[in-house]
């Protein structure tokens, strides 16, 4: 005891002569300031802008609160605002009973399949939001949809069955799509409860049905509702359904608006600034909420006798049902979507499957879209952007949890509040956010793939913090200190003894940042310019001009190449486990 | 009573064999009384518990309670753990965090088939509450109990339900040493006032030996000795059961031969031949070891006549005192020799003592025997 609580000592005493020339102030210094840079500057840009009207050669912009009066004196924001909470808490909810509903058949049933599951959950990683959209367009549109085509045919009709550009179709798409993770979120909860907790239950001659309602639904309470607000958030920030789904029939939710607002001509900035400013408020709530209901379940964590993982309820003849939940939610979210790309994919102009589709099966779509002028680009630009992304968030959040975890320094808890603000901004927001702040500080940055490459290091900090946090947490204190000990520099102790340690931790965190940076549409759609396009952008642009089976060459490309890349991480990265959270 | 069978419960390992947790486990309890699994850590003792109570499905044999069979792996019988009406109290506790302490008392009363009205079930449940000493916290949360209080909720639980068979998961474990003394007494109060049939798992063996009617030792998944608490600690059967339960002294030797009077073995041994008690049949030059308990071992500062007892004699090599005794290690030869002896005797160290030992505590255990785990 007593010579540890030398050695923790020891380099504070050291530190005190050398605080003028010692390199590590440098390299904290820097640190920090590009952090609070990145997190902070266009934030306030954003909250400038909504108070500014928008500036023309001949008016100069002046302060107004204008932006506001329109914003909410429009009886249309009350729909926006509704039709918002609408979708985001229905999504929420649907996630939410799909994901426990498979988190419980995983965690605490005999369901046969299992392991395809824990395999399915890593899906979102693999398809991208966009083309997940797209592929459910192609199953449930009401002029094209394969599920309505289907169903006239059989029935003899010409009724439409399902519009998926309806409220309920982006409920369900969005839903369908955030289940995987409210089912990673809900696994984790069921794993931290105490299975003595339903087995004492059981003893006491409950039934497994009244075990399920009166015990662990209730034991998971809080975890289902910081689950409910997670979703919630992502969903109200959820850009490509609404955009894709709710535009074209006039359902607009903030980040719909958003987008129009300034897309619309003349370009309303101040309004957009506006609305953002709005849904930031709404998922700083969730986010605060969320916090405050986790910090209060820790008072449900009790004694805890050994971790052996609970015995599995035997369903009997029951596990046949859920072994069929589970292939049918595996063909709503993986097979049917997929299939439908890749059908789409091989034909040479955009036509349902029948005989005579089948005859026209060919690759051409794959050649065009190799071919096509912008494709090249989009895929070097999304290639820089996702490494030079991933390298920098994880080098730089690496220093940044050091101080949090490690130093000393006064105020460093400040540095990790700041590196996690991105996390309540939305894409969208974000977007906006950074085009105000590098459109009015000029230098060339806006127009070049720098202001992505400042987006995308920003929107992903929290994810670098998460993974850093978690390996560093693991990394004991006296590792360090012992190479204090033996000689080392701080700078050489860091090199050669906390990043090798932390290298399966990084590593992971690198590639999880990858993917995301490869398929981020959000903040890019309001940042690109001709000749900085990136795949999520092409497969916009395609959509928008129509060229469905480019798309979807495209699309089946992109997937492929996404499951050999995560297929890669989930075996280095066991140790950490890349997964969508 | 309860009466179980050629026990076997498995559990799949993700790479290679199942681990045999529980093997050939047979015993009975009669009704009314205290029966203790006691073993180290990881010998299955939880698994057996949890196989009775229904929690685990074994792979053979047979449990029945009370003539009712609750598990019969020949006539495929399993009864579920929500049908067997037993109450279990876990190491846990498993204290439901979000409810009061009233309602988780209340609480297998409220899912039992037959229902009561909430008259009856607040007369019963404050009845085991004020039991167990916990009637005046019964609107508290459970969670703002102290560890003590939890463990007499736990117990209250399985005791609202009147159940048949009360299982015990090492219930004291995680209690500070004073306060498990306590409950220690409470819970064999409240066993003899209700003359519940009790199953109690425990590594302690100061507690097995105080709590039970009988103990079964279990090692490696089986149990390898069944007995009183007297017996268990005077007549160990094998070394593992000896070295398990208190501190003895283990001396190796061979047998000579019976004696025809009074019945016991002599044994040729480096501290000298002793005469021997065992239950265990041997034969002349069977290889053995003598267990001996430390207080046992009669230090005498002067020699006395034999009268039937071992006397063998030492130089004093180490002593440790311990208040209310000493402890004294003697070098007979090249054994040292561990004795407990009254702190009234203070030869000093390198000096002479005489030892005498009581024939009746010398327990020979034939090498033969199964279990080669003692260390
Ligand atoms: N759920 C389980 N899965 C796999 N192995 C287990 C499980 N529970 C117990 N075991 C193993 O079975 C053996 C007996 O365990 P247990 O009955 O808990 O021992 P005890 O209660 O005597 O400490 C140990 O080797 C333990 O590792
Ligand atoms: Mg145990």
């Amino acid at each position: 005891m007593a010579s540890t609580g030398q050695a923790t000592d020891l380099p504070e005493a050291v530190q005190q002569p050398a605080i003028k020339a010692d390199p590590k102030w440098f390299v904290m210094g820097g640190v920090v300031s590009i952090v609070a840079w990145l997190a902070l500057i266009p934030l306030f840009f954003l909250i400038y802008q909504s108070f500014r009207t928008p500036g023309t050669a001949r008016k100069p912009a002046i302060w107004t609160l204008g932006n506001y009066f329109d914003a909410y004196s429009s009886s249309d924001t009350l729909v926006l605002f509704a039709n918002s909470v609408e979708f985001a808490a229905g999504t929420a909810v649907l996630a939410l009973v799909v994901g426990t509903a498979l988190a419980w058949m995983t965690e605490r049933t005999n369901t046969p399949l299992k392991p395809l599951f824990y395999a399915l959950s890593i899906i979102p990683l693999i398809i991208p939001g966009i083309l997940f959209v797209v592929s459910w367009i192609f199953l449930a549109s009401p002029k094209i949809g394969l599920i309505n085509l289907a169903l006239q045919k059989i029935l003899g009709t010409d009724k439409v069955y399902v519009d998926i550009y309806s409220m309920a179709g982006m409920i369900w798409v969005d839903g369908l799509h955030y289940a995987p993770i409210a089912f990673l979120l809900m696994t984790a909860a069921f794993r931290a409860m105490d299975p003595s907790l339903e087995e004492s239950a059981m003893m006491s001659g409950a039934s497994m049905w009244g075990i399920f309602r009166r015990i662990t639904l209730k034991l998971a309470f809080p975890a289902v509702a910081a689950s409910f607000l997670i979703l919630f958030v992502r969903s109200i920030e959820s850009f490509e359904v609404p955009a894709l789904l709710g535009l074209p029939v006039g359902i607009q939710v903030f980040t719909s608006a958003i987008y129009d607002a300034i897309h619309s001509y003349p370009s309303n900035i101040g309004l957009a600034a506006a609305y953002a400013i709005t849904l930031l408020v709404i998922t700083m709530g969730g986010i605060y909420f969320q916090s405050r209901i986790t910090a209060q379940g820790g008072k449900y964590s009790t004694v805890t006798g050994k971790g052996f993982r609970p015995r599995t309820i035997d369903l009997g003849r029951w596990k046949y049902l859920t072994a069929g939940i589970f292939v049918v939610y595996a063909l709503l979210v993986v097979v049917l979507p997929f299939i439908v790309l890749l059908w789409s994919s091989l034909q040479k102009y955009y036509s349902v499957p029948s005989w005579e589709a089948l005859q026209n099966v060919s690759l051409t779509a794959y050649k065009t879209v190799i071919n096509y002028p912008s494709v090249g680009t989009a895929v070097w630009n999304s290639f820089l952007l996702s490494v030079g992304t991933a390298t920098t968030v994880m080098l730089l959040t690496a220093v940044v949890c050091w101080i949090v975890l490690r130093t000393k320094i006064p105020g460093r808890w400040v540095l990790d509040q700041v590196a996690s603000v991105p996390l309540v901004l939305p894409g969208l927001v974000m977007g906006l956010a950074i085009m105000v702040c590098y459109l009015s500080i000029g230098g060339g940055i806006y127009g070049s793939i720098w202001i992505l490459f400042i987006a995308y290091v920003t929107r992903f900090l929290p994810y670098g913090m998460r993974y850093n946090t978690t390996s560093m947490v693991q990394l004991h204190k006296e590792l360090e200190e012992s190479a204090a000990m033996s000689g080392a520099s701080w700078f050489t102790a860091f090199r050669k003894v906390v990043l090798p340690l932390l290298k399966p931790g990084l590593l992971a965190g690198w590639i999880y940042i990858v993917i995301v940076s490869v398929r981020e549409l959000s903040s890019s759609i309001l940042l690109y310019s001709p000749g900085t396009e990136v795949v999520s952008i092409v497969i916009w642009e395609m959509w928008q001009n129509g060229q469905y089976v480019e798309l979807s060459a495209f699309g089946v490309m992109l997937i492929a190449t996404l499951f050999v890349f995560v297929m890669t991480a989930q075996w280095l990265g066991k140790r950490f486990g890349v997964k969508e959270s | 009573m309860l009466t179980v069978k050629g026990l076997n419960t498995e559990y799949p390992s993700l790479k290679g064999p199942p681990v045999k947790a529980a093997q050939d486990v047979a015993f009975e309890v009669p009704a009314g009384k205290f029966f203790t699994l006691l073993g180290p850590s990881g010998c299955g003792k939880t698994t057996t518990l949890r196989s009775i109570a229904g929690l685990e499905r074994p792979v053979g044999g047979e449990i029945s309670v009370n003539g009712r069979l609750v598990y019969s792996a020949e006539k495929k019988i399993f009864i579920p753990p929500n049908q067997r009406n037993f109450g279990m109290v876990f190491q846990s506790y498993a204290i439901w965090p979000h409810m009061t302490v009233f309602a988780n008392a209340a609480f297998p009363l409220e899912v039992r088939k037959t229902k009561l009205s909430k008259k009856e079930i607040r007369d019963k449940v404050m009845r085991v509450l004020s039991a167990v000493a916990l009637d005046q916290y019964a609107e508290r949360e459970a969670t703002r109990l102290s560890g003590g209080q939890q463990q007499r909720l736990a117990l209250a639980r399985a005791l609202v339900m009147e159940p048949e068979l009360l299982l015990l998961d090492e219930p004291l474990s995680n209690l500070d040493a004073k306060l498990r003394d306590r409950m220690r007494f409470e819970l064999k109060r409240i066993q003899r006032e209700l003359g519940l049939t009790t199953i109690y798992v425990t590594h302690d063996q100061g507690e097995a030996l105080a709590l039970s009617h009988e103990i079964a030792v279990m090692n490696e998944g089986r149990i390898v000795q069944v007995g009183a608490p007297r017996d268990i600690y005077d007549h160990p059967r094998t070394k593992f059961v000896a070295d398990f339960i208190g501190t003895t002294n283990f001396i190796d030797g061979v047998a000579l031969g019976q004696d025809s009077t009074s019945g016991r073995w002599n044994v040729r041994t480096p501290v000298g031949d002793l005469l021997v008690h065992t239950d265990q049949t041997l034969a002349a030059n069977m290889r053995v070891t003598v267990s001996i308990r430390p207080e046992d071992v009669e230090l005498l500062e002067e020699p006395a006549a034999a009268n039937g007892y071992n006397l063998v004699s030492g130089l004093v090599d180490q002593k440790v005192f311990l208040g209310d005794m000493v402890d004294f290690q003697v070098k007979v030869d090249d054994y040292i020799l561990l004795s407990r002896a009254h702190p009234s005797l203070r030869t000093p160290i390198g000096d002479r003592i005489y030892i005498r030992m009581n024939p009746e505590k010398c327990v020979a255990i034939p090498d033969t025997s199964p279990a080669r785990a003692a260390a």
